[in-house]
């Protein structure tokens, strides 16, 4: 186990900039989650810490010493690929003895430890297999049994599940967790998909554009999120984003959707008279009768039945869209005219110009408080 | 799959048929001529049907040519000898230069490296004979016309651009996380290429050499050029066939047939390490 510290690294190809002064420290035996869309630099970064491409300023510390100069093969990480990269001249059994035998280890106990990590990964009666003859979840298994054989104190996975159907990457993100847990390392785990990194990250790092734009705990990326574009790339029905204006009223601010007033809670009351845009959760929303409180009467346009809830898309009076979740089960219109309510002191709001946090809530502001 | 008519079929083995018949036909024809004398090579019309002899083998194995004036020597087999040592020695060093060269060139994106690359596969631009008449002095001055080591290193010329561009662009299509993620696992840049890089290019680097020892079997005028009759390959060593008193057709037949037979041979053998599709399966393309 090892600590990783990134301080200030950038890199440049051919005049476009890839990583821009990126710092990340990663704790000892914490798992890191790397998320952000494509070319946001995850893979750069990944490799970078790997050692196998060079950053043109910064340094990387692994352990508290300066790795920045190290080969790649002196920097004691384990590493999966996304396109798995097999030796493809070797066996399975070759492929995930290599870190083994970089270790001079004997024979005796490079089997022994080959065999321990398959049987772990369940593919030891695939050992004897060229890698052209396994199966892509095969594959897969055999690229992280090599990555975890020799032991490492540092793992980095570059989104591992990548290419590998949807049961097993079910099944895999089920596994990962424990599997990670038991091999006491510190973790650097590149995904593209939120529910991955939700489940599988202590702390998330959301990449975009060669910069983390911002590190925390699963739940305060998901609750707090910095801005519009991170706010979007997490949850399931993708969150409601509403234009409003909130002005100030006899009970603090509020937004008109459709004529209603939501409130909106506790917040700084400069924000008030300011093009915003609120952010809310689709299962902050629910149906309610005609005549209760703030009602905002919607079209029901579509639903659509997922497994563990239903999802509706609702039109306004002024033609916004609205996603409606609700658990599976519960009554709901399925069409026609309906009304909803919306919690707007669990609205997020978004300032309209640049995207970023604005005018946060009472409760907000206190978890900052605790953060900090 | 596309459906093909019988009468396609039909037409497309004959059309085969023939194309084979045009490229084997002279190869066949020497086998014959190489097993007949003078006489009935010469004979109008010709014929596939004579008495075999092995005269003309003889004659090459012993070096004692009978013509019908007097009893020539020649040297064949001396020339035979220097084909295979040259071509062996040159396709060696080259390979010993050049797949190294090849993957730093693939691998290394260094100042200049694409110019490098290019002057060196220029070697083959320039016509043999320009480069070889001032080479042809510049030996005799420092002492290395008519020697072994003189003509290997201007066999270079052919076989090191060959293999360097073949076996570079090999090593490029190996995907370099295959490379990276030995690396990763601890092993030391040159116990990758060993253990990585020249496993996977193994069937590039073969035919690469394949190549190279073919062109370096045929030449004719490096040898000629540059090296006395005992230094002389086959190519060159064929012109002692043309007499005083007339061309010994069987003989050169034989000859022919003597010399084509290592190369076919090591083609032959050669076959299945050219075969690709070794690194299918080991990356998701």
């Amino acid at each position: 186990m090892a600590s990783l510290e990134l301080k200030n690294i950038a890199k440049r190809y051919k005049g476009e900039t890839v990583l821009d002064d990126v710092s990340l420290s990663v704790a000892e035996g914490e798992t890191l989650v790397l998320f952000g869309p494509s070319g946001a630099g995850k893979t750069v970064l990944l490799r970078l810490v790997a050692g196998v491409i060079e950053p043109d300023q910064g340094q990387v510390l692994i352990g508290g010493e300066d790795m920045t100069d190290t080969e790649a093969e002196d920097r004691g990480i384990g590493m999966a690929f996304q396109n798995f990269a097999l030796f493809p001249h070797m066996s399975a059994f070759e492929n995930i003895a290599s870190p083994l035998e970089a270790q001079r280890a004997t024979p005796g106990a490079i089997r022994a430890g080959v065999e321990a990590v398959a049987r772990l990964l369940k593919i030891d009666h695939v050992l004897g297999h060229a890698p052209r003859e396994l199966s892509n979840g095969q594959k897969q298994r055999t690229a992280l049994a090599r990555a975890l054989a020799g032991a490492p104190p540092i793992l980095l996975l570059d989104d591992p599940l990548r290419n590998v159907d949807a049961k097993l990457r079910f099944e895999m993100r089920l596994e990962l967790p424990r599997l990670l847990a038991e091999q006491n390392a510190t973790v650097i785990y590149v995904t593209q998909d939120y529910k991955e990194a939700m489940a599988l990250g202590d702390r998330i790092a959301v990449m975009s554009n060669g910069r983390i734009e911002q590190i925390g705990t699963p739940a305060d990326i998901y609750l707090d999120p910095a801005n519009i574009d991170i706010a979007s790339l997490f949850g399931d029905p993708i969150i409601n984003l509403l234009e409003v204006t909130p002005a100030a009223g006899s009970k603090g601010l509020a937004a008109q959707i459709s004529g209603v007033p939501v409130r909106l809670g506790n917040r700084d009351p400069a924000i008030a008279g300011q093009e915003m845009v609120m952010g809310i959760r689709p299962e902050a929303i629910g149906f309610v009768s005609a005549k209760s409180k703030a009602a905002i009467p919607v079209d029901v346009e579509a639903e659509t039945p997922l497994n563990e809830k239903t999802v509706t898309l609702a039109k306004t009076a002024g033609g916004r869209e609205i996603l409606i979740s609700r658990p599976a089960g519960t009554p709901g219109p399925a069409s026609g005219k309906a009304y909803i309510s919306i919690d707007g002191e669990a609205a997020l709001l978004f300032a309209k110009s640049d995207g970023t946090r604005a005018g946060k809530g009472g409760q907000d502001l206190e978890t900052e408080g605790e953060a900090a | 799959m596309e459906y093909t008519s019988p009468l396609e079929k039909t037409l497309r083995a004959i059309a085969l048929t023939l194309v084979v018949i045009f490229f084997m036909f002279p190869i066949l024809w020497i086998f014959l001529m190489s097993f007949q004398t003078n006489e009935t090579i010469l004979r109008v019309p010709p014929s596939v049907v004579f008495e075999p002899t092995l005269t003309n083998y003889q004659a090459l194995i012993t070096g004692k040519l009978e013509t019908s004036a007097a009893s020539l020597e020649i040297n064949f087999m001396r020339n035979l000898f220097n084909s295979v040592f040259l071509s062996v020695a040159s396709v060696a060093v080259a390979m010993l230069l050049g797949v190294p060269a090849a993957y730093a060139f693939a691998r290394h994106k260094f100042r200049g490296s694409e110019d490098i690359a290019f002057t060196l596969l220029s070697f083959r631009f320039a016509p043999p004979l320009l480069v070889l008449l001032p080479l042809a002095l510049y030996f005799q001055q420092i002492g290395l016309a008519d020697t072994y080591i003189g003509l290997i290193w201007v066999y270079q010329l052919i076989c090191l651009p060959l293999i360097l561009w073949i076996v570079r662009g090999y090593f490029e299509d190996i995907s370099p996380d295959i490379e990276y993620a030995y690396r990763i696992a601890g092993h030391s840049w040159f116990a990758t290429f060993r253990k990585i890089a020249l496993p996977l290019a193994g069937p590039g680097i073969a035919a690469a050499g394949l190549l190279a020892f073919i062109f370096a079997w045929n030449n004719f005028i490096f040898a000629l050029v540059l090296a006395s009759a005992d230094k002389q390959p086959v190519t060159v060593g064929a012109l002692a066939f043309i007499t005083a008193s007339g061309i010994q057709y069987g003989q050169i037949a034989a000859g022919i047939v003597l010399s084509i037979a290592p190369t076919l041979a090591l083609a032959l053998y050669a076959q299945k390490y050219l075969v690709e599709g070794l690194s299918l399966g080991a990356v998701k393309g």
